[in-house]
Order: C-alpha cells, then sequence, then structure tokens
C-alpha cells in the first residue's frame, strides 16, 4: 500500500468519523451562490453526485465534510464558467465513477440499463405468445354436423 | 436463569419445527391421517415455544439484565421503557427472533383457523412453514443467538442507536416482517399445491386473506418508515431509493401483482401457473430483502467477505427455498389444468396488464439494486446507481399502470368493452383535465410534468368512485335501489375502489411535494427571521434542555402569516450522552397546504444558527394515501367470503332467494 494510499484512508476514516460526531446540515448558509440560476444549476448537480462517505446520499443532502468540499467545489467550478457536463467529467475524473448517482452509458452499464426495457420487451411477448398458443389450442366448438343439427331441431320442436 | 430457559425454549421449538416439517410429510405421502395430522399441534407448540423465547429476550431487556450479551449492546438502563421494548427487535439477534415468532404466528394461524382447509392441503403448507423456521431457528441459534451471556456482567449498557429511539421505528420493524413473513403462506400454499399437484380455485379463496393481510402490512411498515425518515433524518426527504428501502419495496410490488392475479384465479380459475410462481417469487424477494438487510452485504461488499458467516448462512437458505420451489414449480407446474379462457380486452386482460407493470417494475428495482453489488463482486469496479436512475426506469412503467387502472375494474370478466368502460369514465376524465388546467394557471413556472401528475392523483380517485357509481347503478336506478345495491355490495368492492383512491391520494402527495417545495437555507441570530410561502418565521434563540437520555439544544421559532402569530415551534439537536451521537428533531407546522419543517443546524462562527425551512406541499397526503391503501385492504379483508368459504355464502344467498318468495 502506497503511502498516498493509507493517506486517503485515513482520510476517510477520520471523515467517516466526524461525519458520526457531528453532524451539520447539509448545504450550509454560507455556501449558497448569489446568483440563483447558478445556485439551481450547483442543487441539480449535487443531487445527482454522490457522497462518498456516506450511505447511498447525494452530497446535497448529506452532513458529511467531505460532501462539503465536494458542493464548494461544484460552486467553484461553476462560477468558474464551467458547463455541468465539464464539470461531472472533472469530478469523476477525481473520484472515479462511482460518485455519479446516475450511472453513464457505458459497456459495463449496458446490462443495467437495457435491462428493464429488455425484460418488458421479454415478458410482453411472452403473454402473446402464450395467448396465441392457447387461442390456437381451444379453437372453439367444431360446427354441427348435418345429424347433429337436424337432432337439435327436433329437440327444440322445429322438426 | 430466563435467558437460559428462553434458549432452551428455542432449541425445543427447532425440534419441534423439524417434527412439523416431516412427519406430516410422510403422513400425506402415506395417506396415514395420524402421521398428516400432527401438523396442527406442532404448529401451535412451535409459535409457543418460540414466543416464550421471545417473551424471555424481552423479560431481559425490561428488567436491563446486562449479563446478556444483546441485551448489553443495545440496551440501557436509562433508555425509556417503550424504547427498552422496542431495543428487543431493533438489533440483529432479537429482529431474527421476531422474524421467526411471525413466521410460527402465521403457522398457528393456519392452523387454529383453517379448519376449513382439506387436510391434505393444510398439513402440506404447515410442513412448507416449518422447513422454513427450521432454516431460521438453525440460523440464530448457530450464529446470531440472543440469549449468549457474558462474565462478568457490565455494570450498564451500551444503548440504542439514538436515531432509532422514535415512536415510528419502534412499530416499523414487526410491521414490516408480518408483511415479509406473511408472504411466507403465498410461498407455503404454493409449494402444497405444487406437492399435490392439485389447485383450484378455492386455493386462491384461501390464499387471498393471508397475502391481503400481508400485503396491509408491509404497505403500513414501509409508510412509517418512509414517514420516519422524513421528520426524524433533518431534510425531508421520504423515499430515497435506499437498497434497504428497496428491500422491502420489492416484495411489496410483487405482493400487489400477487393479489391482482390471485383474484383472476379465484374468479375465473385462470392465470394458475402463474399465481404460483409470483407467490414463490413474493416469498423469494422478502428472503432477499432479509439477506440484504442482514448480511451486511450493502455496506460493502468487502465487510461481506471478511465476516461472511451469516451471510452465507441466509445466501444458503435462499438457494435451497428459491431453488428447491423453482425446481419443483419446473417439475410440477405442467401438471396444472389450466382454465377460464378470456379475450385480451376483460378484467383478466388488465389484470394481466397489472401483472406485467408491476413484476417488471419490480425487476427494475432489483437490477438497480443488485446491480452496483454484483458488478463490484465480479469487476471490483465501484458504481452508484441512486435516484436519478430509478427515475428515470420505474416511473415510466408505473404511469401507464396508473393511467389504465381505473379502467380495470370496469371491465366485464371474460370479454370487456374498452369503449363502454372510457364512456363511463368520462367524468374522470373531464374532472382530471380540469384540475391539470386549474393547476397548470396556478403554476405557471413549470416543472410541466407536475400537473399532469395532479391530474393522474385525481384520475384515479374520481375512477374510484366511478367504479362503485356504476356497480351501484347510481344513475338509472331509484334511490331506493341504489341504496339497496349500496348495502349489498360486497367489501372486496368497496375494499378495492378504497385502495385504488388511496394510491391516487399518495401520486398528489409525491408529484405536489417533488415539484413545488420551497426550501430557505440561512443564518439567523436569535431576533432574526426569514419568510417562506406566506409564512414568516422569527427566531428567538436556543436554550438547553435535559431529556431522560439525552441533553438538547431548543430552538424556538415563532411562525405568523399575514402580521398574526400562530404557532411555535421547537426544532431541536439532540445530544445522546451514551452512544455519543446526535439527532436532530425538526419542527413541523401541519397546516392544509402543506407542511412547514424547520431544522435547527449548528452554531456558526458569529454566532448565528444555521436554520434550514422548508415548505413541503401536500407531503402528508402520501402518508394519508398508504393508510387508504392499509384500511381498504382490512375492509376487503372483513368480506364474508374471505373469513369464511364460499359454500356458505352461496347457501345463505339461496336462502334468501327462497325466503323472499
Amino acid at each position: 500500500m502506497s503511502a498516498r494510499r493509507l493517506l486517503e484512508i485515513l482520510a476517510l476514516t477520520l471523515a467517516m468519523g466526524l461525519a458520526a460526531v457531528s453532524p451539520s446540515h447539509a448545504v450550509q448558509p454560507g455556501e449558497v451562490l448569489q446568483d440563483p440560476v447558478l445556485e439551481a444549476r450547483a442543487r441539480a448537480l449535487s443531487e445527482g453526485l454522490r457522497c462518498l462517505v456516506c450511505q447511498n446520499q447525494s452530497i446535497d443532502d448529506s452532513d458529511a465534510p467531505l460532501a462539503k468540499d465536494l458542493r464548494v467545489l461544484v460552486r467553484e467550478r461553476l462560477t468558474a464558467g464551467d458547463s455541468d457536463d465539464e464539470i461531472l467529467d472533472f469530478v469523476v475524473a477525481r473520484y472515479g465513477e462511482f460518485v455519479l448517482l446516475k450511472p453513464r452509458f457505458t459497456p459495463h452499464t449496458w446490462l443495467l440499463w437495457l435491462a428493464t426495457p429488455v425484460v418488458l420487451l421479454a415478458a410482453a411477448a411472452a403473454i402473446i405468445f402464450a395467448h396465441r398458443r392457447r387461442n390456437l389450442a381451444t379453437e372453439g366448438p367444431k360446427p354441427l354436423t348435418a345429424s347433429e343439427k337436424r337432432r337439435l331441431k327436433r329437440l327444440i320442436g322445429e322438426g | 436463569m430466563i435467558a437460559e430457559v428462553g434458549h432452551y425454549a428455542l432449541i425445543l421449538a427447532l425440534g419441534v419445527a423439524i417434527v412439523q416439517t416431516v412427519l406430516p410429510l410422510i403422513g400425506t405421502r402415506l395417506r396415514d391421517p395420524q402421521l398428516t395430522a400432527v401438523a396442527v399441534p406442532a404448529a401451535q407448540a412451535e409459535f409457543i415455544l418460540i414466543g416464550f423465547a421471545f417473551l424471555a429476550l424481552m423479560t431481559a431487556y425490561v428488567t436491563s439484565d446486562f449479563s446478556v450479551a444483546n441485551v448489553w449492546q443495545n440496551s440501557h438502563s436509562a433508555k425509556p421503557m417503550l424504547y427498552k421494548i422496542s431495543g428487543v427487535w431493533g438489533n440483529h439477534e432479537g429482529s431474527m427472533l421476531l422474524w421467526v415468532l411471525i413466521l410460527a404466528l402465521f403457522g398457528a394461524a393456519v392452523s387454529t383457523f383453517g379448519k376449513n382447509l382439506p387436510r391434505q392441503l393444510q398439513a402440506n403448507v404447515l410442513a412448507v412453514q416449518g422447513s422454513i423456521a427450521v432454516a431460521f431457528l438453525l440460523f440464530i441459534i448457530i450464529t446470531s443467538n440472543p440469549f449468549m451471556r457474558i462474565d462478568p456482567a457490565p455494570f450498564d449498557g451500551e444503548g440504542l442507536n439514538p436515531v432509532l429511539q422514535d415512536p415510528a421505528l419502534a412499530f416499523h420493524p414487526p410491521f414490516l416482517y408480518v408483511g415479509y413473513v406473511g408472504f411466507s403462506m403465498a410461498f407455503s400454499f404454493a409449494v402444497a399445491a405444487l406437492i399435490d399437484g392439485r389447485i383450484d380455485a378455492a386455493w386462491a379463496r384461501w390464499v387471498r386473506p393471508w397475502t391481503l393481510a400481508a400485503w396491509m402490512c408491509l404497505t403500513l411498515g414501509i409508510a412509517m418508515g418512509s414517514w420516519w425518515a422524513y421528520y426524524e433524518l433533518g431534510w425531508g426527504g421520504f423515499w430515497f431509493w435506499d437498497p434497504v428501502e428497496n428491500a422491502s419495496f420489492m416484495p411489496w410490488l410483487a405482493g400487489t401483482a400477487l393479489l391482482h392475479s390471485a383474484l383472476v384465479m379465484e374468479k375465473r380459475d385462470a392465470l394458475k401457473v402463474w399465481t404460483i410462481l409470483l407467490a414463490i417469487i413474493t416469498f423469494s424477494l422478502s428472503l432477499m430483502g432479509t439477506f440484504l438487510v442482514r448480511s451486511g452485504v450493502l455496506t460493502s461488499v468487502h465487510a461481506f467477505a471478511v465476516d461472511p458467516e451469516r451471510g452465507v448462512f441466509i445466501l444458503a437458505i435462499m438457494g435451497v427455498f428459491i431453488g428447491g420451489a423453482l425446481v419443483l414449480f419446473a417439475w410440477r407446474a405442467p401438471l396444472l389444468t389450466q382454465g377460464g379462457l378470456f379475450a385480451p380486452i376483460s378484467r383478466e386482460g388488465s389484470l394481466v396488464l397489472n401483472n406485467l407493470l408491476l413484476t417488471v417494475a419490480c425487476a427494475a428495482v432489483l437490477v438497480g439494486t443488485l446491480y452496483p453489488l454484483a458488478l463490484e463482486a465480479l469487476t471490483g469496479d465501484k458504481i452508484s446507481v441512486g435516484a436519478p436512475f430509478f427515475n428515470l426506469t420505474f416511473v415510466p412503467l408505473i404511469v401507464p399502470l396508473l393511467i389504465a387502472m381505473p379502467f380495470g375494474p370496469l371491465l366485464a370478466w371474460k370479454r370487456g368493452d374498452l369503449l363502454a368502460a372510457a364512456q363511463r369514465l368520462t367524468a374522470a376524465a373531464v374532472v382530471s383535465l380540469a384540475v391539470i388546467i386549474v393547476v397548470l394557471a396556478l403554476h405557471q413556472n413549470g416543472p410541466w410534468l407536475a400537473p399532469l401528475g395532479i391530474g393522474i392523483g385525481v384520475w384515479l380517485i374520481v375512477g374510484a368512485v366511478t367504479e362503485i357509481a356504476y356497480r351501484v347503478k347510481m344513475f338509472d336506478a331509484s334511490g331506493e335501489e341504489v341504496w339497496r345495491r349500496l348495502r349489498n355490495l360486497p367489501r372486496a368492492a368497496y375494499g378495492g375502489a378504497l385502495a385504488h383512491a388511496g394510491v391516487g391520494v399518495m401520486v398528489i402527495g409525491l408529484v405536489a411535494t417533488s415539484a413545488w417545495r420551497e426550501e430557505r437555507i440561512v443564518a439567523l441570530a436569535p431576533g432574526g427571521s426569514v419568510d417562506i410561502a406566506g409564512y414568516q418565521l422569527t427566531f428567538k434563540g436556543v436554550v438547553p434542555r435535559i431529556g431522560p437520555n439525552y441533553r438538547e439544544r431548543v430552538g424556538t421559532f415563532v411562525i405568523s402569516r399575514g402580521g398574526s402569530q400562530f404557532t411555535v415551534l421547537h426544532p431541536s439537536k439532540r445530544e445522546f450522552t451514551v452512544e455519543r451521537s446526535t439527532t436532530t428533531e425538526s419542527g413541523i407546522h401541519n397546516g392544509w397546504r402543506g407542511d412547514l419543517y424547520v431544522v435547527l443546524g449548528d452554531q456558526l462562527k458569529d454566532g448565528a444558527f444555521s436554520v434550514r425551512v422548508y415548505f413541503n406541499p401536500l407531503v402528508r397526503l402520501i402518508w394519508i394515501g398508504a393508510l387508504i391503501m392499509f384500511f381498504g385492504g382490512a375492509v376487503s379483508l372483513s368480506d364474508r367470503r374471505l373469513r369464511v368459504g364460499a359454500p356458505k355464502r352461496a347457501r345463505t344467498k339461496a336462502a334468501m332467494a327462497t325466503g323472499g318468495k
């Protein structure tokens, strides 16, 4: 394990410890940007970014100091004039794909994104197939033969 | 002493469960009535023994017996009594004990109230229930024994996680487990039917009340969890698509589908094989939920790999039961005869659509929950699958289901008339459109899809009313006739309509609060104020206070509207001394337009406090909707058709007909 990796782990543990003892409250008054348009973009971006030391929280919701750093980072890039995509690329380059709550459509997530539509189509096809097969299996009653027709007429008293 | 007796009762229960599994199965094979009859007393004895073990553990908690390791780890003498009791299931070992207790409760219920069941079916069902109990009792005794002692006994306990010390969360697990475990009834009936190779409409009638009861409790349990998250976690969110939530949501989706397909089976003798499969899937998802939450695999794949004993055990249980049931299904299902033909446009057809969309939606949640785990285990790549994924995959499946929902009950069995149903829904469509237009006019800045969402909610509610109105011929019969029909309409019809309307109410709450939530994040010094949604909040300051097992700093906010004060909110921050952690207690004012939600944050360097204020419009409708769904289920469950066998009803009907002449 390199010294850098060790430091990273230390920092993460420390951050987690801090998060456990002194939860503050997600977005702080001091962080909010003056420009409401930029702030709205910052919030939208934050909602899609995962707090790395929490369990399934976005940095927008999280109390952890690390989430705060990321929120501030996003806002810095925004004020610097970056586009949303540039900011996401920047964050992913730093923290990895793990930081995105909405995974990108890449070969290792093809199955993730395509599974639902494929299951839907397969299930719909199976239902249609089963329906067809059952209709074929029970083609409805055969038409009456001539003798049966005569018998029926006699029975209902027309003969 | 009591702990040892509890431990002993648990081991005895394991023995009884083995008897309950083995003897009735042999009995039904050999057609030996005496062996078959063992199932009934065995199931009752199992319940009594596990109940005793549970009470033993509860006694240890109530008396704060810290020589029991489990009590020491999860309780504290200064904890309020309610949380001493709920602490029993607020931990891994105790919650597994609750799990088997509920399992045994259902078994005892079948043996006590299932007198009108065919002996063979009842014995097989109880044997399958017994086998599940064997697996989980072994799991508890071998890997998660709650009765372990420590010597010397510590002076005091370590306390219960403060966020769990909350009334809603105290009762959240029992309801959730009644839901999870309740689906084991459907599973056991399905496996029993497969063992028998025989299944008929009566089977569905016996399965439906159990499934319905489980579904009701699961609905309430999930709603309680979400309500707790809303007010306790301190930012007003109510659903996070967290794997733990998904673990309870998947059985709910499958269980909802099962309720509907069992309806087709009961009324029309169709969809048998599918209903059996769905019963197996639903309980499998319940088992998976237990595995996900209990094995620690969610916290980290690595943590699971480091200490795999419990996880591997539950995984093995899952493998045996799911695998076994599916093999049995593949082998025996072809024996089941299919009946009940129907046209695509019919009540059955609409229920098939319901099942298609619900199960695919369930699959979407399943994929989103398991994919990151599988990917990390296989390739080591870590990805996150969060709310945006589920919004893109789950929501598009559920919206068509909601739109189609009012049509279903208006279509006839076998062959329905879509045009006639559409005509009957004209009023609902007009009302919904009017609401959409009004909402659009009120919120001209978007979001644009939100008014449509509100419209769908209204459509569901008016659609449910329409259904009842047509069933009692509200518009073409005399008042007297309508009244007679209103009284004679089966409760199941009212229950169904209520549950559908409840979904509508919930949709309105979900859409409104997601779309039009307002938020202010400010630094306030005492005397400062902030405006939101027509309210004015004035911050009066913070005072310290001492609670039973915590210290807190309580803020005071005076809320006024139009210049006149009308309420005071006290959000606080609690510091739990024993557990050394803090919780946020938000201050919530519930108005008819929505909730005003105030959270007190930390003190900033200049002495001001960071304060977050939200206005969550109509947010309560989410939980009111869930309550209506629960209530709908209860009304339906009280239908005499479900309480007693169908033949009795036919008899009374015949008796009434002759009496009338």
